[in-house]
């Protein structure tokens, strides 16, 4: 089977150090001989391994600008966070029409996109027939992770498209209404701020193929921007109100889902807590929960520039600024997903439970060796996590340190002996 | 194979830890979620019970081929009407229990309602053992 991945490592600024093992929600990073290594099965693309790594070698696939080229009409899909990169008494417009100057032929705001996704989903909860508490399909790392570890919640997943998807979708068609071009000439770019989107666009889960051609980092479209914004001389492009607009931050997208009993839940670690609870029936009565990988919500993407919280707060006060609008002509089935997501659990040790027994069995003993102090020097997370990479063959116990010092003590020990034995021969 | 627990009493920042552990050995197990999901809401609320009112215990959990079966022993004070502590809504706990989010009287219920069998051996001030069981 083959994974795709956006996040990548530049195996030359690896240091080796382990930052980024001890970090990762998924325990999907080893060092092996002095560098990081994702095991592909395991990662969801959140980007923590991105936004820890001091020595900048965790990074993200994204495209180039140059992908633009192969289209006769591209649109930019600027991300509502993305808003929350500048100073917060710029106006929308003035970014959006920086899009036109760098070189799209049009701009769509996601933002607005996410409005229709809030209004299909108070139709969807409002008719009921959703298993509670429902949870938010908004962030493609949560839903990889719940698709990896909490298989049993798929069905709470609320089976609506992204913001993103649904801003594509209408960006296509308004674009092909007004310029006639066919559908397959027209660029459509998402303005990312993290990299679990863009494996979300490559591989997407809930639909045959995705709408938008390629995906853009934020801080990379920020670099192109910024010169210009502040002279830029605006055109009223932007189209959505304070809902869309509040989607950039953790409780965005609850607010829009007009129930009263709502939880907003941020950073990955965060996350899994909640997914645990969730698990064990203790949130049942909550109606719908939103759940960001990253600390702010969106804002928090590892492509961003600003501190989450500050661009947080940005948007913020950009959303108080514009009304509410409510999506013109929706259409629920039209947000749907096109395919449903099955589990595909990682932690198995094996396919048959006699064997998978004992390999546990195997592991408890090795694990009763280790020190259980979890330093990472071996090059995985933890000592269970060595333990397991050993019963899966991926690991010895002499790659502890302290399980390695030991070791040459006993072997002195033995040279020792021996050279007794023979000095009395 | 086993695994066994000590559940310490009244240490409710620990709560949780023993089903947390077992629910993860069975994942990586390869059990079928919907058995995982089952076992681990009966066996969190056993262990709570273990600790609210057993004062804390063990637990033994053991997997065959066949079934999942999991003991919580305590030497606490025993159930003096199991009927009525079977009744969902019904607790003993006190209010300092309560105020922490425990103590709703569906533990005993739910530990039934979500296993294929289980069992109550209890005798006042001889303590309570609670076996669950989930074929598989």
């Amino acid at each position: 089977m083959t994974y795709f991945h956006s996040v990548i490592l530049d195996r030359d600024k690896c240091h080796g150090c382990t930052n980024c093992i001890s970090h990762c929600p998924t325990e999907a990073i080893r060092v092996k001989n002095g560098k990081a290594k994702i095991i592909k099965e395991r990662c969801i693309d959140c980007g923590e391994c991105i936004k820890v790594c001091q020595a900048h070698a965790k990074k993200a696939a994204a495209d180039s600008f140059d992908m633009l080229n192969q289209f006769d009409y591209n649109i930019a899909l600027p991300a509502p966070s993305f808003y929350g990169q500048f100073r917060n008494d710029l106006s929308v417009n003035k970014i959006l029409t920086a899009f036109i100057k760098i070189g799209f032929d049009d701009v769509f705001e996601v933002a607005r996109g996410a409005e229709y996704i809030s209004a299909a989903t108070r139709r969807l909860l409002m008719e009921g027939n959703l298993k509670k508490p429902v949870i938010s399909s908004a962030c493609p790392a949560v839903l990889r992770l719940i698709r990896e570890r909490f298989p049993n919640l798929l069905p709470n997943i609320l089976p609506l498209v992204s913001p993103m998807e649904a801003a594509a979708m209408l960006a296509r068609k308004q674009a092909h209404e007004k310029t006639g071009i066919p559908d397959e000439r027209i660029g459509v770019f998402f303005i990312t701020p993290c990299p679990a989107k863009v494996t979300s666009i490559k591989v997407p889960l809930t639909l045959e193929k995705s709408n938008v051609s390629g995906a853009i980092a934020a801080k990379d479209a920020f670099g192109r921007i910024r010169p210009i914004v502040e002279t830029v001389e605006e055109q009223p492009l932007g189209v959505s109100g304070r809902e869309g607009i509040s989607w950039a931050r953790s409780g965005g997208e609850c607010k829009g889902t007009g129930v009263e009993d709502y939880m907003a839940v941020d950073g990955i670690h965060n996350v899994i807590t909640v997914l645990e609870e969730i698990e064990y029936g203790k949130v049942n009565t909550v109606e719908f929960i939103e759940l960001s990988a990253c600390t702010s919500g969106c804002s928090g993407g590892a492509l961003n520039i600003t501190n989450p919280f500050l661009a947080a707060r940005r948007t913020t006060q950009q959303s108080k600024k514009t009304e509410l609008k409510e999506p013109e002509n929706l259409n629920v089935d039209s947000l749907a997903w096109q395919k449903t997501v099955t589990g595909k659990p990682t932690a198995m040790l094996d396919d048959d439970l006699e064997e998978a027994m004992r390999k546990m069995e195997q592991m408890d003993e090795i694990f009763e060796r280790l020190p259980k102090i979890d330093c990472g020097s071996c090059g995985a997370p933890t000592c269970k996590a060595l333990a397991e990479d050993i019963v899966r063959g991926f690991g010895s116990e002499t790659d502890c340190i302290f399980r390695m010092r030991e070791r040459i003590g006993e072997l002195a020990r033995e040279l020792y002996e021996m050279k007794k034995r023979n000095g009395k021969e | 194979m086993r695994k066994h627990y000590t559940i310490s009493g009244e240490d409710f920042s620990a709560a949780g830890e023993a089903s947390s552990d077992f629910k993860a050995v069975l994942k990586k197990l390869g059990i079928d979620p919907t058995v995982i999901r089952r076992i681990s809401i009966a066996m969190y609320e056993a262990e709570i019970n273990t600790i609210i009112h057993g004062g804390g215990g063990e637990c033994d959990a053991e997997i065959s081929g066949k079934s999942i079966c999991v003991t919580f022993r305590d030497n606490g004070p025993g159930i003096p009407d199991v009927n009525l502590a079977m009744q969902e809504g019904w607790s003993t706990a006190g209010e300092h229990i309560r105020e922490l989010g425990f103590g709703a009287g569906m533990g005993l219920p739910n530990m039934k309602k979500y296993t294929d069998d289980m069992t109550i051996d209890t005798a006042p001030g001889q303590g309570t053992t609670i076996t669950l069981i989930i074929n598989l």
